[in-house]
Parts: structure tokens; sequence; C-alpha cells
């Protein structure tokens, strides 16, 4: 509590001497140990734990409902974890008041003072810190600036746009100097053009100024392109964290790699020892990819769109349905034999000659697969 | 027309036209028409006969009559004493109810409905009956009771106003941002909910001023016991006693919404009225 105390003090030091956030040095380190928590018989986050290195920006990805948010706010101070703890340099500031964490948040709703104007609302942190109204004026100004909102600084809020609103709420987080940056989905309210730039310019930010952040949201686009390691969670758990290239490359579970990126499911027959039969090539399964508890069950192999090979041929296993031109790529649905609907991924010079109706032969490259329990059809 | 066709003359492109407006007037205009005339002559019919059986010239010695000025100056004070009690009571008890028990906000609507089901005469004769000695002769009592005369529109205004607010949101970001809870409660919930509590305070204001069930059986002449007991021995005097208070009344009401309406559109809320409070609205773009 003391420490938090001198810490905010130092932080008004700082402000007061500089204008602009610098980096801190080392940065902060965050560590979500075996998290749980209850609501009602509902378990919403079960055993959850994360190691965040200083100044990295973590995402955590999943569905609705997967308990990413719950996580957000058990660090953030406002939920309790009914098991586990939340260390900040290795400090345990579970039993911290969400008022002296000193965390800055952004929220998925827009969360400014209505009966302040932009600038109040940046300097308002600033205000709790007993910054001189001079150098916080200043700072908010600066903030503003940074986040190219310097003419909006006398409006208030009902005067601004939803992307500005969400910018203005950004400035006013990092103006605390926050030891973490905290991202509640602060794009999901936002169209699509507003919501690329921001997130452009929230990535730009934290890496200039080196803020540990964690960041939640059900977009994996969004997650994948700003994170320098991605969480995704199911059901209260973690099922996977890696860097986003990993992440898609090599899934760890057949959630993760059927929740990130497009992915095809293939019926396949498991052989003995760790191959699998599909599509009449037997390949090997890959490791992790529990093929030996599978043993004797039915299975299905999970193939990304770039994985297959697509060939015109006579009396192939397959008849072309559609084609998406997606720039250098052209994604190409494909009916197998058996009603299995599949998407392959084709340069788009060579996809002019995929016309839909045309018979195609659909095969594996002989590189190791995913293999999950087969999912029940309805 | 013909500036339409200038317009069109000189490239620009016209605005789409307006209909015609039919060469009738609609039924449904007369409808509404004859509705507002008939509720006007309904309140004002009164409001008119009263003060032409008063006379202008009774205007004039209202304020010089025996008693006007102490039941007047009781009823002010009853009346800031009780707003006073009221929004210390009611709004941290909203503002807990909206952001800890929000399952609890249809419970405390039946509970604040009850002074209205409770007729005031029930409520004083059971209140005289058990209040405490030190309390029966003082106009704290009267005061108190008011409190719960007035905890349904306080209670309604004040409730209108949170709902209004993201208030779980804005209180969250508050203490991300350093503040502890009297901060928050004084710097970001207190200035959001101006208007929902000027709505309270004008509609305690004027129940406290028209009460007169309770005052008179507690024995204190407040202002509107004023105005019956002198109308047994001076009645012109008294009704226009009770015009010049609805006037009074009036105005302040007037002026209390238009100041509030004023800072809420600032604000970008709406127009302020007693038992709502416009959203706050975000550019769409």
């Amino acid at each position: 509590m003391t420490a938090n105390t001198s810490e905010g003090a130092t932080t008004a030091a700082r402000v007061a001497a500089n204008g602009l956030p610098t980096p801190e040095r080392g940065g902060t380190s965050v560590v979500l140990q075996d998290l749980s928590r209850f609501f009602g018989a509902t378990r919403a986050l079960d055993g959850l734990s994360i190691e965040m290195a200083p100044g990295e920006l973590v995402a955590l990805l999943g569905p609705s409902g997967c308990g990413k948010t719950t996580a957000l706010r058990i660090v953030a101070g406002f939920e309790t974890a009914d098991a586990g703890s939340v260390l900040v340099d290795g400090k345990d500031i579970s039993r911290v008041p969400a008022s002296r964490r000193d965390m800055g948040m952004v929220f998925q709703s827009y969360s400014l003072f209505p009966n302040m104007s932009a600038l109040d609302n940046v300097g308002f942190g600033l205000r709790m810190r007993k910054v001189g109204t001079g150098s916080r004026r200043k700072k908010a100004a600066e903030l503003l600036e940074m986040v190219g909102l310097g003419p909006q600084s006398a409006q208030y809020p009902h005067q601004l746009s939803g992307g500005q609103q969400q910018r203005v709420a950004l400035a006013r987080a990092l103006a605390i100097e926050p030891r973490v940056l905290l991202l509640d989905e602060p794009l999901s309210a936002l169209d699509a053009k507003v919501r690329l730039q921001l997130r452009e310019q929230i990535r730009t930010l934290q890496q200039r100024l080196g803020t540990t952040t964690l960041f939640v949201t059900h977009d994996q686009e969004e997650a994948l392109s700003m994170a320098d390691r991605v969480g995704v969670m199911s059901k209260g758990k973690l099922e996977q964290i890696a860097a986003p290239d990993e992440l898609y490359a090599d899934p760890a579970t057949a959630f993760v790699a059927e929740f990130v990126g497009v992915m095809n499911r293939l019926p396949g027959d498991l052989d003995s020892g760790d191959r699998v039969t599909v599509l009449g090539t037997s390949v090997p399964a890959r490791s992790g990819s529990q093929a030996a508890e599978l043993a004797g069950q039915p299975v299905d192999v999970l193939v990304r769109p770039e994985g297959l090979r697509l060939e015109v041929v006579e009396n192939g296993n397959g008849i072309v349905t559609t084609r998406t031109f997606l720039g250098s790529v052209t994604r190409v649905g494909v009916l197998l034999d058996g009603d299995i609907a599949l998407q392959v991924d084709k340069a788009s010079s060579e996809a002019a000659a995929l016309p839909p109706g045309a018979s195609v032969s659909v095969t594996l490259p002989p590189e190791p697969v995913h293999v999950a329990a087969r999912k029940a059809t309805a | 027309m013909a500036s339409v066709v200038a317009r069109e003359a000189a490239g620009g492109i016209a605005p789409p036209r307006r209909r015609a407006p039919s060469s009738g007037v609609g039924a449904g205009t007369i409808f509404r028409w004859v509705v507002l005339i008939v509720t006007a002559v309904y309140f004002l019919l009164p409001l008119w006969a009263a003060l032409r059986f008063a006379g202008i010239s009774a205007f004039g010695s209202v304020i010089g009559e025996s008693g006007f000025t102490s039941s007047l100056a009781l009823s002010v004070r009853l009346a800031i004493i009780t707003t006073v009690i009221t929004i210390a009571l009611m709004l941290p008890t909203t503002v807990y109810v909206h952001l800890r028990l929000p399952r609890l906000r249809r419970l405390m609507e039946g509970i604040t409905i009850l002074p209205i089901v409770i007729p005031p005469v029930v409520l004083i004769v059971g209140v005289l009956a058990i209040a405490p000695g030190f309390l029966k002769g003082t106009s704290l009592l009267l005061s108190l009771l008011y409190v719960i005369l007035a905890m349904p529109f306080a209670y309604r205004a004040l409730d209108a106003g949170l709902r209004a607010l993201d208030l779980k949101t804005i209180v969250e970001a508050s203490n991300s941002l350093g503040a502890g809870w009297l901060s928050t409660l004084w710097r970001v919930i207190l200035p959001n909910l101006r208007t929902a509590m000027l709505s309270a305070t004008v509609l305690t204001v004027a129940m406290v001023l028209g009460e007169f069930t309770m005052a008179s059986l507690d024995l204190y002449q407040t202002f509107p016991v004023w105005i019956y007991v002198n109308s047994q021995t001076s009645g012109q005097v008294s009704v226009a006693a009770s015009l010049l208070a609805l006037f009074v009344t009036w105005v302040v009401l007037l002026i209390i919404t238009m100041i509030g309406t004023r800072s809420s559109r600032k604000r970008g809320g709406g127009t302020v009225t007693l038992f709502t409070v416009a959203r706050q609205e975000t550019r769409g773009d």
C-alpha cells in the first residue's frame, strides 16, 4: 500500500519534470497465478496462469464467456479471485484496491466522464495524484496531441465520435503512466476503418512507451496483429499461449486450431503408431495432437486451407462450389465425396482455372497433421 | 418554389420537395386542438375564477396579513430541511443499489411507492402515537415525515438520472485512475446527477410547500394551513395568497428547469423534466 502511494508520487514527479510519459526502465512484470473464479455454479476461471514479461503485450482471445474479461477485471481489481493471486513485479496485489493498483484501463463501452471536457478527462488521473494544474493541463494536452486529438481538447464526450472517445480514453489511461495497461475490448464498438486505425495507434504507443499491456478481445485478427503473445482461452482455461505465428502454425489443441484462423476437418483413420490415413494418403500425426489417446476412436484431421493441394482432374474426388477472391490468394470451396465441405487456398493466378462446378482432386502433402476426436454431426 | 428552381438552374441539387400542404385541416388536428382547449379550460377556469373572486387589491394586503411571514418561513425551513435529508439519504442509497444491488431495484421501487399508497393521515396519526417525546415538540418530526412523503418523487428522479449514466463503467474508470469512493462520488457521480438532484429538489420543495394534512394534524401553521385558517376570516386574501403561492412555485420550477436544461445540454444531455433525464448520445461516426 505504502509502496503504491510512493509510486504515485514518483509518477507525479516524472510527469512534472518531463511532460510526456517515458518508458519505465525494465518495465513491469505481471504474473497471473492459478486464478479461479466462480459465479454461482459457473466456473468462469479455472486455474488460469500467465506470465507477462516487462513491456509485453499479451492478448487474451476466446469466445464469449470463456473468462477472459473476468481475468482482466481480477488484474484491474474490480473482481476478486476465489483462488490464486496476481503478482506485479513479484508483489502480490490481490488485496490492493483498484484505485491503488496504478493500472490504466480502457473499457469496451465509452467510459469518459460526461461532465468533463476531453482535456479534463485526460487530466483526471493526474488530479487524483495531486499533480499541479499547470503540469496536469500541459501533460493532458500533450497526450491528446499524441493520440491526434489536440484540437478537440475542449470538447465534451457527446461532441466526439466513438473512435475519438476511445482515443481520449487511451490518452487518459496512459496519462497516469500506469505500470500495466488493461484493454477490455476497446475497439469492439467501433466501425472497421476506425478500428484498424486505432489498433495500429495503440500498438505503436504501447511499443513506444514500453507499457506492459493485457488486451482482451474476441477478434482474432486484432489479437494476432497486435500482441506479442496470444493466450487462447476456453471455458475458463488457457488452451495455449504463444506468439501469433506459432499459434497459427502449431496449435496445441484442436480448439486452438479451429478457433484461430480457418481450419478444415476431414475424417481420417488412425493407423497403428502415429500415422493417420486421410484422402487415401497416410500422413504422420503431429506430436502433441494426442493421437495415441484417440486410438480406436473415429478421428478428424485438421488442415488449413493452404495445407491442401488442389488440381483440376476429370472424375476427381470433389467439385468446386465457390471462389472467394482474397487478393494474392483465392479461397476455393470444394465439396468432397461424402458431402464434406472444404476450403482450399490457391494462388489467384491459378484459381481462374477453377470455376464452380469443375471436377477437382484434393490431396494432402505428406506433412504432419493435427488429429482430433471426430465431431458429432447433426 | 422559385428558389428551388433557381438552385436547380444554378447547378445545385434540389432538396427533397415537401409534400404540398393539404387544403383542408385534418380531423386529427381538430381533435388535438379540442383536447388542448378543454384541458386548458379545465385548469385555467378555476384560476381565473379565483383571481376574479380575490380581486387585484387583495394581493397587496396578503403580505401584511398576520401569520403570513411566519407560516411562509416555516414552510420554507421545512422544505430546506426535508430536501437536505431526502437527498442525503436517497442519493447514496440509490447509487449503492444501482452499483451493488441492481436486483433490489424493483423492491426499492415498490417500497418507495408506499407513501403514495398509504394516506398521510394514517402516517401522521401512527407516528404521533409512537414518536419519541423529544421529537414531538419540534418541527423536525414534520420534516422527517415529509422525507417519507418525498421518497417516491426523489427516488424516481434520482433513479432516472442514474439509468441515463453507464454508472458501473464510469465508477470503475474513476477507480482505475486512482480515485477513491469519496472522490468518485464528488467529482464524477454528483456532477453527472446534477439534473436528477435538481428534479428531486424541485419535487420535494413543491410537495412540502403544498402539504396540508400532516402539518395541520401536528398543529403546525405552515403556509397551506395558514391559507386554510385565513380563509375562515378573509376569503379574498386567502385565495390571493393561494394564487401567489402557486405563481411563485411555478416560476421557481420554471427557473430550475431552464437552468437544468441549459447545463444539461452543454454536456450532451436533453431537456430536464422531472422524472426523466435524456441519455447522453454519441456522434455516430
